[in-house]
């Protein structure tokens, strides 16, 4: 997969900064890959979003958050949902991982590790609490389509696995 | 460009998802267990998220007043062009299973293929729909195993299951003339060129969860061309009956 960094014009990285993820609060859309490219043409913003999972309710909220953070900053944002090329968690920030560990969901690992941990059952998913990898899978699928339900047989803390999706 | 053709050959693809979402939406907070609940709504979501998608590019195509939501909710049942599989009920937690399966399967051999097409809207969803696509199937062949190669009970409804929904699995594969038209404009899938490839990946996941491959030569088909099957009727009740009773409302 190519991995094309996004085109975003310096000034208006603040403004994005400032929009979170409606599921993910400590994350903002810039950690987690969504914005492809945001340029101002006549000063107005437009701006390339794409969905993390198809069926992502947030991806519409994000929308509307997008357009009112740059509206108080007295600019008309147009937003434009792209899939091309797909979102993959490769474009999650370093920063944005550990936010996300910080934050209680265990970031997505390597693609070979993530195999391991999801189809041959390998303990190898730290637990966001106490670090152990003595680690399980309860569900593959979490509280939202892009996570999976795990749970620390060291200190029985359940937590969630964001999913790897290359 | 054919665009009455193109038209019918996205609902020809989509449909499928939206009555599929429709029948797992049903089991939401009525999952056997927590877990599989929430995995089915997921998948539920995901499908109905790969429609939005599609409708919206339909739409577009359509012009006029059409809507993702005119197409996804208002049509008459003869104007869906959904497989049989995909309407069937639930019954019990095997046949939702089954029929993910048997699904799923067909779904990421369609979607791998139509990435390469030359509509670049189709190719994009498309490539889109496979990651999450993967899941599903490993959900859902992962559960054929663990039932299948189960308990007795389990393993005799999971056949039971299979060998209810088997009939529908040829229909998947059937071509209508707007299909053939996509096709030779290289813009549709030949779903015929997988059909064997479908029916081997289904059979090395039955073996392996000890259950036996139907045989039975009958298969029933008709969704495509719009004559369902009784249950999809009281699905679209339930599908279309806040837009019916509330026209054009909105959340």
């Amino acid at each position: 997969m190519v991995k094309e960094a996004p085109k975003i014009a310096s000034h208006l990285r603040p403004i994005l900064e400032s929009v979170p993820d409606p599921e993910i609060p400590v994350l903002t859309i810039l950690d987690l890959g969504m914005i492809r490219e945001a340029k101002e043409i006549d000063g107005e913003v437009y701006i390339k979003l794409t969905p993390t999972y198809s069926g992502c309710p947030a991806t519409d909220v994000i929308g509307d958050d997008i357009r009112t953070a740059f509206e108080k900053e007295n600019m008309k944002a147009h937003v434009e949902l792209v899939l091309t090329p797909p979102w993959t968690t490769n474009w999650i920030s370093e920063e944005g991982k550990i936010k996300m560990r910080d934050y209680g969901i265990a970031p997505p690992l390597s693609e070979s590790a993530d195999k391991l941990a999801l189809l041959e059952g390998e303990k190898v998913v730290p637990c966001t609490l106490c670090g152990s990898t003595n680690t399980h899978m309860v569900s593959q699928f979490g509280s939202t389509p892009c996570k999976a339900l795990f749970k620390c047989e060291d200190c029985y803390e359940p937590f969630d696995y964001f999913k790897c999706l290359i | 460009m054919n665009n009455q053709a193109l038209y019918n050959y996205i609902l020809g693809v989509t449909d499928n998802s939206l009555i599929l979402a429709q029948r797992l939406g049903e089991l939401c907070g009525h999952g056997p267990s927590l877990e599989t609940d929430i995995a089915i709504t997921n998948i539920s979501l995901d499908l109905l998220g790969q429609c939005r998608s599609y409708y919206q590019y339909a739409a577009k195509i359509k012009g006029g007043d059409t809507t993702e939501d005119s197409i996804a909710m208002l049509r008459t049942e003869r104007e869906y062009v959904n497989v049989l599989l995909v309407e069937q009920p639930n019954e019990h937690f095997g046949f939702v299973i089954a029929r993910q399966f048997l699904f799923d399967v067909f779904h990421l051999l369609q979607m791998q293929e139509l990435q390469n097409s030359k509509d670049e809207t189709l190719a994009s969803i498309a490539a889109k729909n496979i990651k999450e696509t993967l899941y599903h199937r490993r959900f859902s062949s992962d559960w054929v195993k663990r039932l299948g190669d189960g308990t007795e009970q389990s393993h005799a409804k999971m056949q039971e299951a299979i060998d209810a929904l088997w009939r529908y699995t040829n229909e998947l594969f059937e071509i209508t003339e707007d299909d053939q038209k996509m096709i030779d404009a290289g813009i549709g899938v030949d779903v015929s060129k997988f059909k064997e490839t479908y029916y081997k990946q289904v059979a090395e996941v039955l073996e392996e969860a000890t259950l036996k491959v139907p045989e039975n030569k009958y298969f029933q088909t008709g969704g495509k061309k719009g004559i369902h099957t009784e249950h999809l009727g009281y699905l679209l009740t339930d599908l279309q009956y806040m837009q019916r009773t509330y026209p054009n409302m909105k959340w």
